[in-house]
């Protein structure tokens, strides 16, 4: 079902987990649809993404796309981390079944949620951002309590 | 562990190797038509006949009661598309429940776009049918009664018995889809009030490609594949004779050792629950505790999504599955866990282990194991489980 590169980033995903006080940080989706991704993201001075590490509730496409987006945008400038389109994680994961192409959406979004977030704490415009639609923060409360 | 260890035995069994011989001659030995006259054809028709008694005596049932489908998912497709044609002048009301297999709730939504009206009783959060409801939603139009054995999901058994004398006490058809039970549970269709019976061979030993479907004498039912008089004129279609032998020999084998199974799949299903429950948390069992078939346990692990632990469990050679929306192929996750009343994100995170006679508890130690590796690595990957910490 799946490409080599994505068990290949399913079974040793690359930088899972956590930063420290990050730049911006992005979670899209939500658990009742099965998806929930978030990105943080470590910008320098000069608008270089230093460090991003990611965590994902999810199948194993959406893992791999959070894995696989993680190192496409570690080293880029904002700018270029903004061109990161859900096609190019496809592309670099050799391709997905069609019904898991949303996971590289959310990708896409998790990592503009997370420059979403640098750009409000910084009060800095990012030339062609939009505001994500998918933030997860609002379905919180019913994911911790709902048990 | 090199060995595959399958637990998924309410998807399919693996075709005992008795079977398999017992099946071997119908096709290039003994391989005339059943239909045909002369003596070498006949042998065929002796074949299919004691295959057919031998299921009849299994549900205490006689043999003419007992056609032979190409599946469970027919049977029930014929029990309910045909009854309901049959009945149609008495009434266009059906009840059922809301955990079903697909092959009823998919045949019930074809047959509302025919103008009948379904109504889908409710389960509790073991996920047995709530009784009162049942008996409560019936009408003067209301023809059958449909619910199934045992769920095929949580293994949790209906009251089957209590609805056999509702459908009794007010003249009303009931089928029951034992596709998950038979040859695994006892059952005496008179015993229980049972007037029509879905079975399929490959979920009890046998191939995979045949079924019956019990219809109690008496009862009107249409045919529902046109063409020669096989069965009776009911379903037409040549005899599947080899895979029709293959049923009555798993049959045979699964009632001769029915306790013996039982208790060993009973053993190991206490010990799999009782240690996954100990020692990871945050962990459910879905359906009933204890009355459930001997085979299922259905976990439920929090912040988790049930197709990456399916895939973890593949690398480590453990073959289950999962109700997750990722492994139904829809976006909501199993309709029987939202029917328990679980919320989406847990029903997301389901395993279903379903066992054989064949498994072993160093199979199962050694599968509680990895689960908890998995549950652990996962964990630590999902968001919601980071929230969760960071809340506490």
């Amino acid at each position: 079902m799946y490409t080599k590169k994505v068990m290949d980033h399913f079974s040793n995903p690359r930088n899972m987990g956590e930063l420290e006080n990050p730049s911006g940080v992005g979670t899209v989706g939500n658990a009742k649809c099965g998806d929930i991704m978030r990105m943080y993201l470590d910008i320098d001075d000069d608008g270089i993404i230093q460090d991003v590490k990611f965590k994902t509730f999810g199948c194993g496409a959406a893992i791999a796309t959070s894995s696989v987006a993680t190192e496409l945008v570690k080293g880029k400038t904002v700018q270029e981390a903004l061109e990161v389109t859900n096609k190019a994680v496809v592309e670099a994961l050799d391709g997905l079944p069609p019904v898991k192409v949303h996971c590289s959406l959310l990708a896409e979004q998790a990592i503009h949620a997370a420059l979403w977030d640098y750009a409000e704490k910084n009060g800095i415009k990012i030339e062609g951002l939009k505001k994500p639609k998918n933030d997860v923060h609002d379905h919180e409360e019913d994911v911790a309590e709902s048990y | 562990m090199e060995k595959k260890i399958y637990l998924d035995n309410a998807a399919t069994t693996k075709t005992r190797p008795e079977v398999v011989e017992a099946m071997l001659p119908y096709f290039s030995e003994v391989y005339g038509n059943p239909s045909s006259v002369y003596e070498f054809a006949s042998q065929n028709k002796k074949a299919i006949d004691e295959a057919r008694t031998i299921i009849a005596d299994a549900l205490g049932s006689h043999s003419s009661e007992v056609y032979f489908t190409a599946s469970g998912t027919e049977a029930d497709n014929w029990a309910l598309v045909a009854t309901a044609e049959a009945y149609e002048s008495k009434g266009k009301h059906i009840i059922t429940s809301k955990i079903e297999h697909h092959a009823i709730l998919h045949t019930c939504e074809y047959l509302e776009k025919r103008g009948f009206e379904i109504t889908y009783i409710d389960v509790d959060e073991n996920g047995i049918i709530k009784l009162d409801q049942l008996e409560k939603a019936i009408r003067p139009s209301t023809i059958l009664i449909s619910v199934m054995f045992a769920n095929n999901e949580i293994g949790t058994i209906q009251p089957i018995r209590e609805i056999g004398e509702i459908a009794k006490r007010h003249k009303l058809l009931f089928h029951t889809d034992a596709v998950q039970a038979f040859g695994h549970e006892d059952i005496n269709v008179e015993e229980l009030g049972i007037d029509m019976l879905s079975a399929s061979a490959h979920k009890l030993g046998g191939p995979k490609g045949i079924g019956f479907l019990y219809i109690r004498k008496g009862i009107k039912i249409r045919s529902f594949v046109h063409g020669g008089a096989q069965e009776r004129g009911r379903r037409a279609g040549t005899e599947n004779v080899p895979y029709i032998v293959g049923f009555g020999k798993a049959v045979q084998m699964a009632l001769s050792t029915l306790d013996e199974r039982r208790k060993k799949e009973l053993e190991l299903r206490e010990h799999l629950v009782k240690r996954v429950l100990a020692e990871i948390p945050f962990t459910r069992l879905n359906g009933h505790r204890t009355n459930r078939l001997t085979n299922n346990v259905n976990f439920s692990f929090q912040f988790i999504e049930g197709e990456s632990l399916l895939i973890m469990l593949d690398m480590q050679n453990i073959c289950a599955s999962s109700g997750s929306a990722c492994t139904s192929g829809s976006l909501d996750p199993s309709h029987v866990l939202l029917a328990i009343g679980l919320p989406h994100e847990i029903a997301h995170g389901s395993l279903r282990l379903t066992l054989s006679h064949e498994n072993t508890l160093e199979e199962i130690n050694y599968t509680v194991d990895k689960i908890k590796e998995v549950v652990d690595k996962l964990r630590k990957m999902s968001p919601l489980y980071e929230d969760f910490v960071r809340k506490r």
